[in-house]
């Protein structure tokens, strides 16, 4: 029981700790915490739902599923990166030098307007991923896994490892950890600063992107209002790995979502929703910065 | 400029494309091409506008204050129940919005999670009432200082932080209550929410009409108008703003910030409070859907709405978010929408609110 746990929040602990990443990394350079990522990861979701069933009408997913799946996450990581840029250039960009509350509410009016456009032009009812997937069962010890939470978890994997190696090696990442340091430094540098901003949020949104789509794929149902509790728990998970910091948020991500699934199979799963909030504010209180985070 | 303006309504277009399906993409890019005409249109105009002058008026600030008052008492005469309700429903959220203020407006400490206070506020009047059996008079006053409590408690984990992290615990605050009413099934009934509140007597007249309500409601929203408005300008009030602008230069001046800091938190919860026993007992039902997330985001926007600090336009922002809404009903469904547009382009273009506060 308790290890079958554990595997059930690591696997919901890495959609966490993607969506973490891209909250950490916007943090990071702009300081502003990016309430219209959950949206994103919603966005995500649905745009897997929806390309899967153009790509079933054109009679794709009979040819071959496994390039049907590839193209829906490319396009929907496509998307949901735009999206991301577009938001960032309309609410954000304006907001660069105003006060701290600004973007902040700015952040929320996005969160606001784009679950409300999503339930207007796809409806308030819960949408169903197309069941196509065949799972598999996986025993061992004594708790079963299936072959879509070992998809989930080498998935999240993979993606932090490139994206951790993204931002150490390459000049792109240089700069981003440049831009994180100090804003004016890294311009008289000659690093375009906008052009950075831009790429952060061009990866996190498809980060939170491949997440959406990953737990539309795991639950196979998705609502336009998904974004929000999500969101602010992997808020959480960000805040509790040390925010601005990449492994932090990766750490933060699985450890919340062992604490979660265990919270819930052995205390109650009825406050399942709030451990996240405790634990936020037991770390807050005792550890400021984070459990990885620098002082 | 223009070219740019027409490939960013196509970017747009071709975005929302997978949401709306081809047409609806198609008919996207007219609309926002027409919106966009009427924007210039209308930013022209308002230049030639602003060249007429409009003559003087001075105006006597007593005789304004006593035909204002005047206005309100004699309002409900002329209003169906329907109107009547509205403006109630408004008069407590300018009750809860002056609370906010003080917090957000006044102190800059930023609280995601008001709704919560507000909650807080109308489940102790609800359970005091139908549980303990106590009258609406002796539920309010309780109930008012259970809330500035509830205040006191959270100001402790939270002001050991500061900004972006205070706007996440504070909304964390509000869900974890949020959540407690939804599932503390033998104290709040859960989902189903408290009813059968009982209506308040005043020297055995029983207020039940709309009518009734009003007035009790007008005349709370007097004395928090009032107050709040004595307390900003008294020293405590200075020392707020002193703490919103500067923190560290406050605390050189000499000011105790984390004592102020528990007095704003208590005092706006104070406020909530009120306006929580009012909607209990006006609803005379409480549920917890009425105190979600988007309520809180909905008090802040009245704060931020009418200009953070200012009262006048705390209340001109709770009346408009609340009447107009009601006004729109035939666009319901776009009202949400609207709101988060509005907020972005209000933060872009007018972030200071519709009444700046100097």
């Amino acid at each position: 029981m308790f290890f079958q746990q554990v595997i059930n929040g690591l696997t919901v602990g890495g959609v966490y700790a993607l969506i973490a990443l891209g909250y950490t990394m916007v943090y990071g350079i702009l300081e502003l915490i990016n309430f219209a990522h959950g949206e994103i990861y919603m966005i995500g979701a649905y745009l897997g739902i929806i390309f899967l069933g153009v790509f079933t009408t054109l009679g794709l997913t009979e040819y071959s599923l496994t390039l049907s799946l590839l193209l829906t996450f490319i396009f929907s990581v496509f998307f949901c990166s735009a999206y991301g840029f577009t938001i960032e250039k309309l609410a954000y960009k304006p907001l660069r030098n105003a006060p701290r509350l600004s973007p902040l509410i700015s952040a929320i009016g996005v969160s606001i307007f784009l679950q409300n456009y999503v339930m207007l032009t796809q409806g308030a009812t819960d949408k169903v991923f197309p069941h196509i997937l065949e799972t598999h069962r996986i025993e061992f010890f004594n708790a079963t896994m299936t072959t879509l939470q070992v998809f989930i978890i080498i998935t999240s994997l993979l993606l932090m490892g490139l994206l951790h190696i993204f931002v150490m090696k390459t000049k792109t990442g240089k700069a981003m950890r440049a831009v994180a340091q100090d804003k004016v430094m890294a311009s008289l540098l000659g690093i375009n600063i906008d052009r950075i901003i831009s790429v952060t949020f061009i990866i996190g949104s498809g980060l939170a992107a491949v997440a959406g789509l990953m737990v539309a794929m795991y639950y196979g149902l998705v609502n336009y209002s998904i974004g929000y509790i999500v969101g602010i728990k992997a808020f959480a998970a960000a805040v509790l790995g040390g925010i601005g910091s990449i492994p932090g948020a990766i750490l933060g991500g699985f450890v919340l979502g062992i604490i979660e699934s265990l919270g819930a199979s052995f205390l109650s799963s009825e406050y399942k929703d709030a451990y996240a909030f405790v634990v936020l504010i037991i770390i807050l209180l005792i550890r400021p910065k984070g459990l990885l985070g620098k002082s | 400029m223009k070219n740019k303006i027409v490939l960013f309504i196509l970017w747009i277009s071709f975005l929302s494309t997978p949401f709306m399906g081809t047409k609806g993409a198609l008919l996207l890019f007219p609309g926002l091409c027409l919106a966009y005409g009427a924007f210039v249109i209308i930013k022209r105009l308002s230049v030639h506008f602003r060249k007429i002058k409009l003559p003087e008026i001075s105006v006597n600030k007593k005789a304004a204050y006593v035909l204002s008052i005047i206005i309100l008492l004699a309002l409900p005469l002329f209003l169906n129940d329907y109107y009547i309700d509205v403006i109630i429903l408004a008069g407590i959220y300018i009750i809860l919005a002056l609370g906010l203020n003080v917090v957000l407006g006044f102190s800059g400490l930023l609280n995601l999670g008001f709704a919560a206070f507000y909650a807080v506020g109308a489940y102790s009047c609800a359970l005091l009432t139908t549980r303990a059996g106590l009258g609406f008079w002796s539920a309010l006053p309780l109930s008012v200082i259970i809330t500035a409590l509830s205040g006191l408690i959270l100001a402790f984990p939270a002001l050991r932080l500061r900004g972006d992290y205070l706007a996440i615990v504070t909304l964390g605050f509000g869900e974890i209550v949020r959540l407690i009413l939804n599932n503390w099934d033998s104290l709040t009934k859960g989902p189903n929410g408290i009813t059968g509140i009982p209506a308040p007597f005043i020297f055995g007249f029983k207020l039940n009409t709309l009518m009734h309500y009003y007035y009790l409601v007008l005349i709370f929203v007097i004395i928090a108008v009032f107050v709040v408005r004595r307390v900003y300008y008294s020293r405590t009030g200075r020392a707020w703003l002193a703490i919103r602008e500067d923190e560290t230069a406050a605390e050189a001046m000499g000011i105790n910030n984390t004592n102020f800091k528990f007095l704003a938190f208590t005092f706006g919860a104070f406020w909530a409070g009120l306006a929580g026993a009012l909607f209990a007992g006006k609803m005379r039902f409480v549920s917890p859907e009425s105190f979600s997330f988007m309520e809180s985001v909905l008090i802040a926007c009245m704060v931020i709405l009418g200009g953070l600090g200012s009262i006048p336009g705390v209340i001109l922002g709770a009346f408009i978010l609340i009447i107009l809404p009601e006004m729109l009903r035939e666009f319901q469904l776009y009202r949400m929408l609207a709101l988060g547009a509005g907020l972005v382009l209000m933060m872009v273009f007018r972030p200071g609110g519709l009444i700046k506060n100097r």
